[in-house]
């Protein structure tokens, strides 16, 4: 019966997110904002229009190349982290590389270095269920950086976080921002758009309003200080 | 290489991944470890079951013909007894017999006359009951015997009459605790012999007729002895007194080995004996055994057999593979996130099915080797237990091993095509 019904989530969405930029969506529930970014991150292809991500139509992709796509050019970090639970820090890390074809002698020195860059060093070996949510964000974190993407996309990255590991991690995301990772990041939060160059409004799936925080470059606000 | 490291990289995922619900994953393989040991050992018991049957058929060689001597039904003998005092029967085959199926039967290549009689042995004080088997010197070759010492009978020895015997180690072992049975001289029925050989007789048959009566077990004490010296010494009459009656045996031959060229031979000889033997006997007081249509009963049985407790088994493995696949469409829906999120991280709709299929496959080969391993050893308590003999073919091992495999493969390509099917934006939903 579902199927019949048309839902047009997003209705004629024009966005370019630059290289090195920081890009906050946010929206009511309903506005869309989840569709982008499942569009964004390659899960979805749009019913028409383009997707250009790094100089390649991803909307005419078929299922594999799209599998490949995420696999090479995209990080993901969840709001509820989504560690495989049987996997070790270490091996979670590894999971991107593994299916690029990368085995796991051959990825081993980079995902345990990406485990210390997030703090994680001397846990490399424990399993998700031994660690508390900020760590198990941050070995998220790790994740998504271990195929070196052109952007990762951060679906409510501190919603099951309290607000001071939350905000370790939205540091940890600046950091990497700061050090030219493009990032887009979903949030409902208005003090964690404020760490974003961009706003971007979302309503019944079209862009509502841009804000611009801040020009690329400009030192952020220290907003976090306030809360 | 770097492929092999891949997949083997899957396996230890899979492995990872199945130890995590140790107890789940275990009872899991228990279907496939019942199925596959079933396999085996029931395959197991039945060929074994066959084997002794089909042993002790070959043992009577399938080129040959056997023709016995039977003692005709107790009414038809009743006419020859004129009082009550003493009777005389006579029956079954003689040595015209003999020289008629020698002679008209065609691809016969030998025929072989036996005198069987049962009697006493003796060798100073120590007296054992045996069969004294009246025979030729090409004995040997019809009948599956090993020479363990010294000669069998010769040609010689039947033209001279002589009085030497070979007897098999079983009666020599009894007779003989403390010497060598070589050239010692027995007696039988007041007659002497001199032991000229020690054989080893392969699968006596033990429904031989015979003359005479002793007490106790004659199986494998048998003594062989010249056909020749055998009708002078014994005669063809054998005399029993029992109280007041006389009765008397009359037999010349009690058995007839005939040895046919080839076995398509042996098919065309058996009637045609059948019709020689029904011309010149007016009751049937003999009957012909082809070891060769016993050995194909047997394997046509043995056949039966083995498709019977083969699907009885199958069964089992199949009830097996139905347990791992619930148990895999349980996994797929509890693991729908974990889809996601690979199918997120890169995941190919491909990994997903390799993964969820080699984890089905680890799990079903997995108990496949469990399986083996309680198969091959449940045959060796069977036959501690209960005497029955059990043969474990490599064959029947391989089966059942492959099976167990394949089972996996079937019963998993269901469940990890349904994980790889999945929506990732669905999974990565999923609660």
């Amino acid at each position: 019966m579902g199927d019949d019904i048309e839902v047009m989530a997003l209705r004629g969405v024009n966005v370019d997110i630059h290289q090195g930029e920081y890009v906050a969506i946010m929206g009511p529930s309903g506005s869309g904002k989840s569709t982008m970014l499942n569009l964004l991150g390659c899960l979805d292809r749009p019913t028409a229009g383009a997707y250009w991500l790094g100089g390649e139509d991803v909307a005419q992709m078929g299922d594999d190349a799209l599998s490949d796509v995420r696999g090479r050019r995209i990080g993901f970090i969840f709001q509820s982290y989504n560690l495989i639970a049987q996997l070790t820090v270490l091996e979670n890390i590894q999971v991107p590389l593994f299916y690029q074809g990368q085995s796991m002698q051959e990825s081993y020195e980079r995902c345990a270095e990406l485990g210390r860059l997030v703090g994680l060093g001397d846990r490399l070996t424990h399993r998700p269920n031994q660690l508390s949510g900020g760590q198990q964000q941050r070995v998220a974190i790790a994740r998504s950086l271990v195929n070196d993407p052109l952007m990762i996309l951060a679906d409510e990255p501190t919603g099951n976080l309290d607000s001071k590991t939350g905000l370790e991690v939205l540091d940890l995301i600046d950091d990497l921002n700061d050090s030219g990772k493009t990032i887009v990041l979903v949030t409902h939060d208005n003090y964690v758009a404020e760490r974003a160059h961009r706003v971007i409004q979302m309503k019944d799936g079209l862009v509502d309003r841009v804000e611009v925080k801040r020009a690329s470059g400009e030192a952020r606000k220290k907003v976090n200080k306030r809360r | 290489m770097a492929g092999y490291q891949h997949f083997m990289s899957t396996v230890q995922l899979g492995i990872k991944t199945l130890l995590l619900h140790k107890l789940r994953s275990g009872l899991t393989m228990m279907g496939i470890i019942f199925g596959v040991c079933s396999v085996i050992a029931m395959l197991a018991i039945g060929e074994g079951a066959s084997f002794e049957a089909q042993e002790r058929i070959k043992a009577l060689g399938s080129n040959n013909i056997i023709v016995r001597s039977v003692k005709p039904p107790e009414q038809a003998r009743e006419s020859n007894n004129s009082n009550g005092r003493s009777r005389g029967i006579q029956y079954g085959l003689s040595y015209d017999d003999t020289a008629r199926i020698y002679s008209t039967i065609p691809g016969v290549q030998r025929v072989l006359p036996m005198r069987i009689i049962r009697e006493n042995v003796r060798f100073y004080e120590m007296e054992l009951p045996c069969q004294v088997i009246g025979t030729l010197s090409f004995y040997p070759d019809i009948v599956s015997i090993d020479l363990v010492s010294g000669r069998f009978i010769s040609p010689m020895d039947e033209v001279y009459k002589q009085n030497i015997c070979v007897l098999t180690t079983s009666l020599a072992q009894r007779l003989f605790p403390y010497h060598d049975p070589l050239k010692q001289i027995i007696k039988i029925a007041g007659n002497y012999y001199k032991v000229v050989g020690l054989v080893r007789e392969i699968n006596t048959p033990g429904d031989r007729p015979q003359s005479g009566e002793t007490e106790g077990e004659t199986m494998e004490n048998n003594v062989y002895i010249p056909l020749a010296t055998a009708k002078t010494r014994f005669g063809e009459t054998i005399i029993k007194r029992t109280g007041n009656t006389v009765n008397s045996e009359t037999v010349q031959v009690h058995e007839i080995r005939v040895q046919m060229q080839d076995q398509p031979y042996v098919e065309s000889a058996d009637p045609q004996i059948r019709t020689l033997l029904a011309r010149f006997h007016k009751e049937e007081d003999y009957e012909i055994t082809v070891p060769l249509q016993l050995l194909r009963q047997a394997e046509a049985t043995k056949r039966m057999f083995n498709i019977v407790l083969g699907s009885i088994a199958a069964i089992s493995l199949l009830v097996g593979g139905i347990g791992i696949m619930n148990i895999m469409l349980a996994n797929v829906t509890e693991r729908t996130r974990e889809i996601g999120v690979r199918r997120a991280l890169g995941a190919k709709k491909n990994d997903i099915t390799i993964q969820f299929l080699v984890e089905t496959v680890v799990l079903s080969v997995g108990g496949g080797l469990v399986g083996v391993i309680v198969g091959v050893i449940t045959p060796y308590i069977v036959t501690a237990v209960t005497d029955m003999n059990t043969i474990v073919t490599p064959w029947s091992v391989m089966l059942a091993f492959g099976i167990s495999g394949a089972v996996g493969v079937v019963f998993g390509l269901y469940p990890a095509n349904a994980a790889a099917s999945l929506d990732p934006i669905e999974a990565l939903r999923h609660e």
